[in-house]
Protein backbone atom coordinates (compact mmCIF):
# COMPACT_ATOMS: atom_id res chain seq x y z
CA UNK A 1 0.00 0.00 0.00
CA UNK A 2 1.17 3.35 -0.87
CA UNK A 3 1.99 6.32 1.73
CA UNK A 4 -1.25 8.02 -0.18
CA UNK A 5 -3.53 5.04 0.36
CA UNK A 6 -2.83 4.37 3.92
CA UNK A 7 -3.55 8.61 3.95
CA UNK A 8 -6.60 7.71 2.39
CA UNK A 9 -7.57 4.83 4.90
CA UNK A 10 -6.54 7.21 7.61
CA UNK A 11 -8.86 10.26 6.19
CA UNK A 12 -12.03 7.81 6.41
CA UNK A 13 -11.56 6.40 10.23
CA UNK A 14 -11.35 10.41 10.63
CA UNK A 15 -13.88 10.95 9.08
CA UNK A 16 -16.04 8.26 10.93
CA UNK A 17 -14.55 9.37 14.29
CA UNK A 18 -14.56 13.19 13.61
CA UNK A 19 -17.00 14.37 11.41
CA UNK A 20 -20.27 14.65 13.65
CA UNK A 21 -17.94 16.52 15.93
CA UNK A 22 -16.14 18.71 13.76
CA UNK A 23 -20.00 19.20 12.13
CA UNK A 24 -21.52 20.43 16.04
CA UNK A 25 -18.29 23.33 16.33
CA UNK A 26 -19.38 24.28 13.05
CA UNK A 27 -22.88 24.25 13.48
CA UNK A 28 -22.04 27.06 16.62
CA UNK A 29 -19.24 28.91 14.60
CA UNK A 30 -21.75 29.15 11.57
CA UNK A 31 -25.17 29.19 13.38
CA UNK A 32 -26.89 27.20 10.26
CA UNK A 33 -27.20 23.05 10.41
CA UNK A 34 -26.94 23.48 6.26
CA UNK A 35 -24.28 25.70 6.07
CA UNK A 36 -22.49 23.63 8.81
CA UNK A 37 -23.22 20.26 7.00
CA UNK A 38 -21.86 21.67 3.58
CA UNK A 39 -18.89 23.14 5.38
CA UNK A 40 -18.12 19.60 7.01
CA UNK A 41 -18.01 17.94 2.98
CA UNK A 42 -16.03 21.06 1.32
CA UNK A 43 -13.38 20.24 4.96
CA UNK A 44 -13.04 16.84 4.10
CA UNK A 45 -12.73 17.17 0.29
CA UNK A 46 -9.89 19.84 0.89
CA UNK A 47 -8.61 17.01 3.46
CA UNK A 48 -9.06 14.12 0.68
CA UNK A 49 -7.06 16.86 -1.89
CA UNK A 50 -4.32 18.15 0.80
CA UNK A 51 -3.22 15.92 3.00
CA UNK A 52 -2.28 12.93 0.85
CA UNK A 53 0.18 14.93 -0.78
CA UNK A 54 1.46 17.26 2.59
CA UNK A 55 1.02 14.64 5.00
CA UNK A 56 -1.92 14.86 7.83
CA UNK A 57 -1.74 17.85 10.28
CA UNK A 58 -0.96 17.70 13.66
CA UNK A 59 -4.22 18.17 14.78
CA UNK A 60 -6.81 17.01 12.17
CA UNK A 61 -10.07 18.11 13.96
CA UNK A 62 -9.18 21.90 14.66
CA UNK A 63 -7.69 21.88 10.73
CA UNK A 64 -10.94 20.67 9.62
CA UNK A 65 -12.83 22.99 11.67
CA UNK A 66 -10.68 25.74 10.59
CA UNK A 67 -10.75 24.92 7.01
CA UNK A 68 -15.00 24.28 7.06
CA UNK A 69 -15.27 27.43 8.36
CA UNK A 70 -13.12 29.25 5.60
CA UNK A 71 -15.08 27.45 2.84
CA UNK A 72 -18.31 28.15 4.25
CA UNK A 73 -17.40 32.12 4.22
CA UNK A 74 -16.02 31.44 0.72
CA UNK A 75 -19.29 30.17 0.00
CA UNK A 76 -21.52 32.78 1.36
CA UNK A 77 -19.40 35.46 -0.45
CA UNK A 78 -20.16 33.90 -3.98
CA UNK A 79 -23.98 33.86 -2.73
CA UNK A 80 -23.40 37.16 -1.81
CA UNK A 81 -23.38 38.41 -5.37
CA UNK A 82 -26.82 36.99 -5.43
CA UNK A 83 -27.54 38.05 -1.93
CA UNK A 84 -26.19 41.29 -0.25
CA UNK A 85 -26.96 40.06 2.89
CA UNK A 86 -25.12 37.15 3.40
CA UNK A 87 -22.18 39.19 2.18
CA UNK A 88 -22.67 40.89 5.30
CA UNK A 89 -22.42 37.73 7.09
CA UNK A 90 -19.55 36.22 5.87
CA UNK A 91 -17.51 39.33 6.81
CA UNK A 92 -19.13 39.06 10.26
CA UNK A 93 -18.16 35.78 10.66
CA UNK A 94 -14.61 36.01 9.26
CA UNK A 95 -13.95 38.77 11.93
CA UNK A 96 -14.99 36.10 14.65
CA UNK A 97 -11.45 34.51 15.07
CA UNK A 98 -11.61 31.35 16.16
CA UNK A 99 -7.93 30.36 16.13
CA UNK A 100 -7.99 26.65 15.57
CA UNK A 101 -5.83 26.36 18.73
CA UNK A 102 -8.34 28.07 21.11
CA UNK A 103 -10.97 25.32 20.01
CA UNK A 104 -10.06 23.30 23.05
CA UNK A 105 -11.74 20.08 24.22
CA UNK A 106 -13.99 21.44 26.58
CA UNK A 107 -15.13 23.63 23.69
CA UNK A 108 -15.88 20.37 21.21
CA UNK A 109 -17.10 18.26 24.46
CA UNK A 110 -20.25 20.96 24.82
CA UNK A 111 -20.33 21.56 21.20
CA UNK A 112 -21.38 17.65 21.08
CA UNK A 113 -23.83 18.42 23.96
CA UNK A 114 -25.54 21.21 22.12
CA UNK A 115 -26.40 19.64 19.52
CA UNK A 116 -27.90 16.59 20.97
CA UNK A 117 -30.23 19.05 23.46
CA UNK A 118 -31.19 21.34 19.88
CA UNK A 119 -32.13 17.95 18.19
CA UNK A 120 -34.12 17.13 20.91
CA UNK A 121 -35.45 20.25 21.44
CA UNK A 122 -38.93 20.20 23.05
CA UNK A 123 -40.52 22.12 20.56
CA UNK A 124 -39.83 19.96 17.52
CA UNK A 125 -42.20 16.42 17.38
CA UNK A 126 -41.06 13.87 18.84
CA UNK A 127 -40.82 11.86 15.28
CA UNK A 128 -38.61 15.17 14.09
CA UNK A 129 -36.52 14.90 17.69
CA UNK A 130 -35.32 11.23 17.06
CA UNK A 131 -34.67 11.68 12.90
CA UNK A 132 -32.72 14.85 13.67
CA UNK A 133 -30.64 13.10 16.12
CA UNK A 134 -30.02 9.74 14.24
CA UNK A 135 -29.21 12.00 11.24
CA UNK A 136 -27.01 14.83 13.07
CA UNK A 137 -25.75 13.01 16.19
CA UNK A 138 -24.86 9.57 14.79
CA UNK A 139 -24.71 10.99 11.04
CA UNK A 140 -26.88 8.19 9.58
CA UNK A 141 -28.03 8.94 6.22
CA UNK A 142 -31.49 9.86 5.83
CA UNK A 143 -31.98 6.04 3.73
CA UNK A 144 -30.51 4.44 7.04
CA UNK A 145 -33.25 5.89 8.87
CA UNK A 146 -35.74 5.23 6.66
CA UNK A 147 -34.40 1.71 6.59
CA UNK A 148 -34.41 1.37 10.34
CA UNK A 149 -37.78 3.04 10.94
CA UNK A 150 -39.43 1.16 7.95
CA UNK A 151 -40.50 4.60 6.66
CA UNK A 152 -39.97 6.30 3.31
CA UNK A 153 -36.35 8.05 2.90
CA UNK A 154 -38.71 11.24 1.74
CA UNK A 155 -40.84 11.03 4.78
CA UNK A 156 -37.44 10.83 6.87
CA UNK A 157 -36.12 13.84 4.88
CA UNK A 158 -39.57 15.88 5.15
CA UNK A 159 -39.28 15.52 8.82
CA UNK A 160 -35.67 16.54 8.72
CA UNK A 161 -36.23 19.79 6.51
CA UNK A 162 -38.95 20.86 9.01
CA UNK A 163 -37.03 20.81 11.91
CA UNK A 164 -34.23 22.27 10.64
CA UNK A 165 -36.57 25.13 9.02
CA UNK A 166 -38.34 25.36 12.95
CA UNK A 167 -34.66 25.51 14.32
CA UNK A 168 -33.92 28.81 12.20
CA UNK A 169 -37.72 30.04 12.27
CA UNK A 170 -38.50 30.39 15.90
CA UNK A 171 -34.57 30.56 16.73
CA UNK A 172 -34.07 27.41 18.92
CA UNK A 173 -30.59 28.54 20.32
CA UNK A 174 -27.64 25.87 20.25
CA UNK A 175 -27.19 25.48 23.56
CA UNK A 176 -27.19 23.20 26.88
CA UNK A 177 -29.46 24.06 29.12
CA UNK A 178 -28.70 25.90 31.90
CA UNK A 179 -28.64 23.96 35.42
CA UNK A 180 -32.12 24.37 36.46
CA UNK A 181 -33.53 23.72 32.95
CA UNK A 182 -31.28 20.57 32.62
CA UNK A 183 -33.60 17.84 33.98
CA UNK A 184 -36.89 19.09 32.11
CA UNK A 185 -34.37 19.29 28.94
CA UNK A 186 -32.98 15.76 30.11
CA UNK A 187 -36.14 14.08 29.77
CA UNK A 188 -36.77 13.72 25.78
CA UNK A 189 -32.62 13.19 25.24
CA UNK A 190 -33.24 10.14 27.00
CA UNK A 191 -36.61 9.11 25.31
CA UNK A 192 -35.12 9.71 22.08
CA UNK A 193 -31.68 7.32 23.23
CA UNK A 194 -34.45 4.56 24.57
CA UNK A 195 -36.42 4.62 21.47
CA UNK A 196 -33.62 4.37 19.08
CA UNK A 197 -32.91 1.35 21.43
CA UNK A 198 -36.11 -0.09 21.65
CA UNK A 199 -36.72 0.26 17.88
CA UNK A 200 -33.62 -1.92 17.81
CA UNK A 201 -33.92 -3.94 20.24
CA UNK A 202 -38.38 -4.99 19.71
CA UNK A 203 -38.55 -3.24 16.36
CA UNK A 204 -42.30 -2.31 16.68
CA UNK A 205 -43.29 -3.94 13.38
CA UNK A 206 -42.06 -5.86 10.73
CA UNK A 207 -40.67 -9.52 10.08
CA UNK A 208 -37.21 -9.27 12.03
CA UNK A 209 -37.07 -9.85 16.07
CA UNK A 210 -34.07 -7.10 16.10
CA UNK A 211 -32.28 -3.89 14.25
CA UNK A 212 -28.62 -4.25 16.13
CA UNK A 213 -27.40 -1.25 14.14
CA UNK A 214 -30.25 0.61 16.02
CA UNK A 215 -28.84 -0.79 19.61
CA UNK A 216 -25.56 -0.26 18.72
CA UNK A 217 -25.84 3.79 17.98
CA UNK A 218 -28.19 4.13 21.07
CA UNK A 219 -25.85 2.45 23.29
CA UNK A 220 -22.88 5.04 21.30
CA UNK A 221 -25.22 7.68 22.37
CA UNK A 222 -25.81 6.72 26.12
CA UNK A 223 -21.92 6.64 26.21
CA UNK A 224 -21.70 9.73 25.01
CA UNK A 225 -23.92 10.91 27.47
CA UNK A 226 -22.96 9.51 30.45
CA UNK A 227 -18.94 10.75 29.20
CA UNK A 228 -19.70 14.45 28.99
CA UNK A 229 -23.05 14.54 31.22
CA UNK A 230 -22.72 11.77 34.26
CA UNK A 231 -26.16 11.86 36.16
CA UNK A 232 -27.85 8.91 37.51
CA UNK A 233 -31.14 9.01 35.04
CA UNK A 234 -28.11 9.34 32.01
CA UNK A 235 -26.36 6.60 33.99
CA UNK A 236 -29.57 4.57 34.25
CA UNK A 237 -30.61 4.40 31.00
CA UNK A 238 -27.03 2.88 29.79
CA UNK A 239 -27.04 0.32 32.15
CA UNK A 240 -30.15 -0.52 31.02
CA UNK A 241 -29.59 -0.94 27.48
CA UNK A 242 -26.38 -2.92 28.01
CA UNK A 243 -28.25 -5.33 30.12
CA UNK A 244 -30.82 -6.05 27.82
CA UNK A 245 -28.10 -5.50 24.56
CA UNK A 246 -26.03 -8.52 26.58
CA UNK A 247 -29.32 -10.93 26.14
CA UNK A 248 -29.59 -10.48 22.70
CA UNK A 249 -27.92 -13.45 21.86
CA UNK A 250 -29.85 -15.80 23.60
CA UNK A 251 -33.21 -14.10 22.54
CA UNK A 252 -33.48 -15.67 19.14
CA UNK A 253 -32.88 -19.42 18.97
CA UNK A 254 -31.47 -21.18 16.34
CA UNK A 255 -34.56 -20.70 14.38
CA UNK A 256 -34.82 -17.33 14.47
CA UNK A 257 -37.70 -17.65 17.31
CA UNK A 258 -38.05 -15.80 19.81
CA UNK A 259 -37.28 -16.83 23.41
CA UNK A 260 -39.01 -15.11 26.54
CA UNK A 261 -36.28 -14.61 29.88
CA UNK A 262 -37.34 -17.33 31.94
CA UNK A 263 -36.43 -20.16 29.00
CA UNK A 264 -33.11 -17.90 27.77
CA UNK A 265 -29.71 -20.40 27.91
CA UNK A 266 -27.75 -17.60 30.24
CA UNK A 267 -24.57 -19.09 29.23
CA UNK A 268 -25.26 -17.18 26.33
CA UNK A 269 -25.57 -13.70 27.81
CA UNK A 270 -22.60 -11.49 27.51
CA UNK A 271 -20.75 -10.82 30.20
CA UNK A 272 -18.31 -7.86 29.42
CA UNK A 273 -22.07 -5.91 28.84
CA UNK A 274 -23.30 -7.19 32.19
CA UNK A 275 -20.15 -6.07 34.38
CA UNK A 276 -20.37 -2.66 32.84
CA UNK A 277 -23.75 -2.70 33.07
CA UNK A 278 -23.82 -3.95 36.79
CA UNK A 279 -21.01 -0.93 37.91
CA UNK A 280 -23.52 1.54 36.06
CA UNK A 281 -26.16 0.53 38.13
CA UNK A 282 -23.87 0.96 41.35
CA UNK A 283 -22.98 4.53 40.73
CA UNK A 284 -26.42 5.12 39.76
CA UNK A 285 -27.97 3.62 42.95
CA UNK A 286 -25.88 5.50 45.30
CA UNK A 287 -27.37 9.00 44.05
CA UNK A 288 -29.74 10.62 46.76
CA UNK A 289 -32.38 10.49 43.64
CA UNK A 290 -33.20 7.31 41.65
CA UNK A 291 -35.02 8.00 38.61
CA UNK A 292 -37.16 5.75 36.48
CA UNK A 293 -34.78 4.44 34.04
CA UNK A 294 -31.48 3.53 36.82
CA UNK A 295 -34.94 1.87 38.96
CA UNK A 296 -35.30 -0.23 35.49
CA UNK A 297 -31.39 -0.87 35.05
CA UNK A 298 -31.71 -2.33 38.34
CA UNK A 299 -34.13 -4.51 38.00
CA UNK A 300 -32.62 -5.63 34.64
CA UNK A 301 -29.37 -6.07 37.12
CA UNK A 302 -31.49 -8.64 39.11
CA UNK A 303 -32.01 -10.60 36.38
CA UNK A 304 -28.52 -10.26 35.10
CA UNK A 305 -27.21 -11.77 38.56
CA UNK A 306 -29.71 -14.55 38.52
CA UNK A 307 -28.50 -17.97 37.36
CA UNK A 308 -31.87 -19.05 36.47
CA UNK A 309 -35.56 -17.73 36.16
CA UNK A 310 -36.40 -19.93 39.31
CA UNK A 311 -33.30 -18.57 41.41
CA UNK A 312 -34.15 -14.64 40.57
CA UNK A 313 -35.05 -12.58 43.74
CA UNK A 314 -38.60 -12.31 43.02
CA UNK A 315 -38.89 -10.36 45.91
CA UNK A 316 -36.50 -7.71 45.03
CA UNK A 317 -38.14 -7.44 42.05
CA UNK A 318 -41.44 -6.53 43.45
CA UNK A 319 -40.15 -4.35 45.62
CA UNK A 320 -38.20 -2.33 42.48
CA UNK A 321 -41.49 -1.97 40.62
CA UNK A 322 -43.05 -0.64 43.60
CA UNK A 323 -39.91 2.41 43.42
CA UNK A 324 -40.97 3.01 40.01
CA UNK A 325 -44.32 3.09 40.25
CA UNK A 326 -43.41 5.78 42.23
CA UNK A 327 -41.52 7.57 40.09
CA UNK A 328 -43.44 6.88 37.09
CA UNK A 329 -46.78 5.55 37.56
CA UNK A 330 -47.98 3.48 34.34
CA UNK A 331 -50.68 0.53 34.22
CA UNK A 332 -47.68 -1.23 31.97
CA UNK A 333 -45.43 -0.60 35.27
CA UNK A 334 -48.46 -2.05 37.01
CA UNK A 335 -48.78 -5.01 34.74
CA UNK A 336 -44.78 -6.14 34.99
CA UNK A 337 -45.10 -5.67 38.75
CA UNK A 338 -48.23 -8.25 39.05
CA UNK A 339 -46.03 -10.60 36.47
CA UNK A 340 -43.32 -10.35 38.99
CA UNK A 341 -46.06 -10.85 42.37
CA UNK A 342 -46.66 -13.84 40.52
CA UNK A 343 -43.43 -14.84 40.42
CA UNK A 344 -43.15 -14.76 43.98
CA UNK A 345 -46.15 -15.69 45.47
CA UNK A 346 -47.88 -18.06 42.81
CA UNK A 347 -50.05 -17.84 39.84
CA UNK A 348 -53.11 -17.04 41.53
CA UNK A 349 -52.21 -14.39 43.13
CA UNK A 350 -50.57 -12.54 39.66
CA UNK A 351 -54.06 -13.38 38.20
CA UNK A 352 -56.18 -11.53 40.50
CA UNK A 353 -54.20 -8.35 39.98
CA UNK A 354 -53.98 -8.71 36.49
CA UNK A 355 -57.64 -8.75 36.13
CA UNK A 356 -58.34 -6.01 38.35
CA UNK A 357 -55.83 -4.40 36.28
CA UNK A 358 -57.49 -5.39 33.41
CA UNK A 359 -61.52 -4.47 35.02
CA UNK A 360 -60.17 -0.75 34.45
CA UNK A 361 -60.21 -0.79 30.85
CA UNK A 362 -56.87 0.89 30.24
CA UNK A 363 -54.70 -2.11 28.68
CA UNK A 364 -57.52 -3.86 26.89
CA UNK A 365 -55.43 -3.25 23.58
CA UNK A 366 -52.10 -4.25 25.07
CA UNK A 367 -51.48 -7.64 23.69
CA UNK A 368 -48.83 -8.27 26.45
CA UNK A 369 -51.34 -8.19 29.09
CA UNK A 370 -53.84 -10.95 27.41
CA UNK A 371 -50.46 -12.86 26.77
CA UNK A 372 -49.25 -12.49 30.54
CA UNK A 373 -52.87 -13.90 31.70
CA UNK A 374 -52.91 -16.49 29.43
CA UNK A 375 -49.41 -17.49 30.86
CA UNK A 376 -50.91 -17.52 34.53
CA UNK A 377 -53.56 -19.05 33.52
CA UNK A 378 -52.13 -22.33 31.69
CA UNK A 379 -49.93 -22.50 34.73
CA UNK A 380 -53.10 -22.75 36.65
CA UNK A 381 -54.19 -25.54 34.38
CA UNK A 382 -57.21 -23.66 32.97
CA UNK A 383 -56.29 -24.46 29.43
CA UNK A 384 -59.58 -23.16 27.63
CA UNK A 385 -59.17 -19.71 28.91
CA UNK A 386 -55.48 -19.80 28.69
CA UNK A 387 -56.21 -20.35 25.28
CA UNK A 388 -58.54 -17.65 24.75
CA UNK A 389 -56.45 -15.27 26.29
CA UNK A 390 -53.47 -16.40 23.73
CA UNK A 391 -56.13 -15.48 21.08
CA UNK A 392 -56.57 -12.08 22.49
CA UNK A 393 -53.48 -10.88 22.18
CA UNK A 394 -52.75 -12.77 18.62
CA UNK A 395 -55.28 -10.34 17.43
CA UNK A 396 -53.76 -7.48 19.02
CA UNK A 397 -49.86 -8.35 18.07
CA UNK A 398 -48.06 -6.05 15.44
CA UNK A 399 -44.80 -8.05 15.42
CA UNK A 400 -44.32 -10.89 13.05
CA UNK A 401 -41.60 -12.88 16.09
CA UNK A 402 -44.25 -12.31 18.68
CA UNK A 403 -47.38 -13.33 16.37
CA UNK A 404 -45.94 -16.77 15.62
CA UNK A 405 -44.66 -16.99 18.99
CA UNK A 406 -48.52 -16.76 20.49
CA UNK A 407 -49.50 -19.04 17.24
CA UNK A 408 -47.40 -21.65 18.84
CA UNK A 409 -48.11 -21.32 22.22
CA UNK A 410 -52.05 -21.47 20.90
CA UNK A 411 -51.34 -24.74 18.87
CA UNK A 412 -49.37 -26.28 21.63
CA UNK A 413 -52.56 -25.91 23.88
CA UNK A 414 -54.24 -26.96 21.63
CA UNK A 415 -52.42 -30.23 21.28
CA UNK A 416 -52.87 -31.01 24.73
CA UNK A 417 -56.63 -30.50 24.73
CA UNK A 418 -56.77 -33.37 21.91
CA UNK A 419 -54.75 -35.30 24.74
CA UNK A 420 -56.76 -34.74 27.78
CA UNK B 1 -36.84 38.39 18.36
CA UNK B 2 -40.55 38.73 18.55
CA UNK B 3 -42.54 36.29 19.47
CA UNK B 4 -46.54 36.45 20.08
CA UNK B 5 -47.48 34.60 23.07
CA UNK B 6 -51.33 33.56 21.84
CA UNK B 7 -53.27 32.81 25.15
CA UNK B 8 -55.32 29.99 24.69
CA UNK B 9 -58.59 28.82 27.44
CA UNK B 10 -61.50 26.87 27.63
CA UNK B 11 -63.90 29.41 28.43
CA UNK B 12 -65.95 27.13 30.75
CA UNK B 13 -62.98 26.59 32.80
CA UNK B 14 -63.72 30.02 34.05
CA UNK B 15 -67.18 28.83 35.45
CA UNK B 16 -65.72 26.30 37.58
CA UNK B 17 -63.46 28.53 39.47
CA UNK B 18 -64.76 30.83 42.35
CA UNK B 19 -65.05 34.71 41.88
CA UNK B 20 -61.72 34.80 44.37
CA UNK B 21 -59.53 32.25 41.87
CA UNK B 22 -60.46 34.51 39.03
CA UNK B 23 -59.59 37.53 41.09
CA UNK B 24 -56.02 36.01 41.84
CA UNK B 25 -55.71 34.96 38.32
CA UNK B 26 -56.23 38.62 36.64
CA UNK B 27 -54.15 40.21 39.45
CA UNK B 28 -51.11 37.91 39.10
CA UNK B 29 -51.66 38.42 35.15
CA UNK B 30 -51.75 41.87 35.68
CA UNK B 31 -48.46 41.79 37.75
CA UNK B 32 -46.78 39.59 35.41
CA UNK B 33 -47.16 42.27 32.50
CA UNK B 34 -45.82 44.83 34.43
CA UNK B 35 -42.78 42.39 35.67
CA UNK B 36 -42.09 41.67 31.97
CA UNK B 37 -42.43 45.71 30.93
CA UNK B 38 -39.76 46.10 33.54
CA UNK B 39 -37.43 43.60 32.49
CA UNK B 40 -37.96 44.88 28.73
CA UNK B 41 -39.68 41.96 27.43
CA UNK B 42 -42.97 43.42 26.76
CA UNK B 43 -44.46 45.20 23.87
CA UNK B 44 -47.73 44.77 24.76
CA UNK B 45 -50.20 42.80 26.19
CA UNK B 46 -53.98 42.65 25.79
CA UNK B 47 -57.40 40.60 27.65
CA UNK B 48 -59.95 40.07 25.03
CA UNK B 49 -63.42 39.64 25.69
CA UNK B 50 -64.85 36.08 24.89
CA UNK B 51 -65.77 34.76 21.53
CA UNK B 52 -69.18 35.43 22.03
CA UNK B 53 -68.57 38.84 21.61
CA UNK B 54 -66.15 38.08 18.12
CA UNK B 55 -67.11 38.15 14.62
CA UNK B 56 -65.58 37.06 11.43
CA UNK B 57 -64.62 39.13 8.40
CA UNK B 58 -64.11 37.88 5.14
CA UNK B 59 -63.75 39.52 1.39
CA UNK B 60 -64.38 37.48 -1.19
CA UNK B 61 -64.40 38.27 -4.76
CA UNK B 62 -65.02 41.93 -3.41
CA UNK B 63 -67.68 41.03 -1.51
CA UNK B 64 -67.26 41.49 2.24
CA UNK B 65 -69.21 39.40 4.81
CA UNK B 66 -68.88 39.18 8.54
CA UNK B 67 -70.34 36.50 10.47
CA UNK B 68 -70.91 35.95 14.06
CA UNK B 69 -68.27 34.05 16.36
CA UNK B 70 -64.62 32.92 15.49
CA UNK B 71 -63.39 31.41 12.54
CA UNK B 72 -62.90 27.87 13.75
CA UNK B 73 -65.12 25.91 16.40
CA UNK B 74 -62.11 24.55 19.18
CA UNK B 75 -62.42 23.53 22.68
CA UNK B 76 -59.73 26.23 23.59
CA UNK B 77 -60.43 29.85 22.28
CA UNK B 78 -58.66 32.72 21.92
CA UNK B 79 -58.59 34.41 25.41
CA UNK B 80 -55.84 37.20 25.10
CA UNK B 81 -52.07 37.47 24.14
CA UNK B 82 -48.70 39.31 24.78
CA UNK B 83 -46.30 40.51 22.54
CA UNK B 84 -42.79 40.16 23.69
CA UNK B 85 -39.06 40.34 22.62
CA UNK B 86 -37.13 37.33 23.78
CA UNK B 87 -33.08 36.51 23.31
CA UNK B 88 -34.76 33.09 21.47
CA UNK B 89 -37.55 30.44 21.93
CA UNK B 90 -35.68 28.90 25.04
CA UNK B 91 -36.21 32.64 26.94
CA UNK B 92 -39.52 32.92 25.21
CA UNK B 93 -40.67 29.30 26.21
CA UNK B 94 -39.56 30.48 29.85
CA UNK B 95 -41.58 34.11 29.62
CA UNK B 96 -44.36 31.95 28.66
CA UNK B 97 -44.20 29.44 31.43
CA UNK B 98 -44.29 31.96 33.86
CA UNK B 99 -47.81 33.32 32.51
CA UNK B 100 -50.75 32.36 35.40
CA UNK B 101 -52.66 32.09 32.29
CA UNK B 102 -50.59 28.97 31.04
CA UNK B 103 -51.98 26.90 34.62
CA UNK B 104 -55.43 27.30 33.34
CA UNK B 105 -55.22 27.21 29.52
CA UNK B 106 -52.19 27.31 26.89
CA UNK B 107 -49.54 29.81 25.36
CA UNK B 108 -48.87 29.49 21.76
CA UNK B 109 -45.43 31.04 21.30
CA UNK B 110 -45.49 32.32 17.54
CA UNK B 111 -42.28 33.39 16.38
CA UNK B 112 -42.15 36.97 14.51
CA UNK B 113 -42.33 37.13 10.69
CA UNK B 114 -40.49 39.61 8.72
CA UNK B 115 -42.29 40.60 5.87
CA UNK B 116 -41.14 43.90 5.50
CA UNK B 117 -37.48 42.06 5.07
CA UNK B 118 -39.41 39.29 2.42
CA UNK B 119 -40.68 41.87 0.67
CA UNK B 120 -37.75 44.29 0.09
CA UNK B 121 -35.93 40.85 -0.89
CA UNK B 122 -38.10 40.23 -3.88
CA UNK B 123 -37.72 43.93 -4.54
CA UNK B 124 -34.08 43.33 -4.81
CA UNK B 125 -33.99 40.71 -6.86
CA UNK B 126 -36.82 42.18 -9.25
CA UNK B 127 -35.20 44.90 -12.33
CA UNK B 128 -38.38 47.41 -11.76
CA UNK B 129 -36.87 50.66 -9.89
CA UNK B 130 -38.98 51.42 -6.82
CA UNK B 131 -40.08 54.20 -5.60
Amino acid sequence: MSGADATREQIDAIYRAESRTVLATLIRLLGDFDLAEEAVQDAFLAATDQWPRDGLPGNPRSWLISTGRFKAIDRLRRRARFDAALGELATRLDQQSPDPAEIDRDQVDDDRLRLIFTCCHPALSPDAQVAMTMREVCGLTTEEIARAFLTSPPTIAQRIVRAKSKIRMARIPFEVPPKPDLPRRLDPVLRVVYLVFNEGYAPSSGESLTRPALCTEAIRLGRLLVGLLPDPETEGLLALMLLHESRRPARTSAKGELVLLPDQDRAAWNRELIDEGLALVARAQSADSVGPYAIQAAIAAVHAGAPTARATDWGRIVALYDRLLVAEPSPVVELNRAIAVAMRDGPEVGLELIDALMERGTLEDYHLAHSARADLLRRLGRMTASRAAYESALGLVRKEPERRFLARRISELSSLDEHV
Amino acid sequence: MKYLCIVYADEGAFDAMSESEIATLDEESLANDEELRRSGHLILAQALQPVAAATTVRVRNGRMSATDGPFAETTEQVGGFVFIEARDLNEAILIAARMPMAKVGSIEVRPEFDLVKKVRERQATTDAPRP
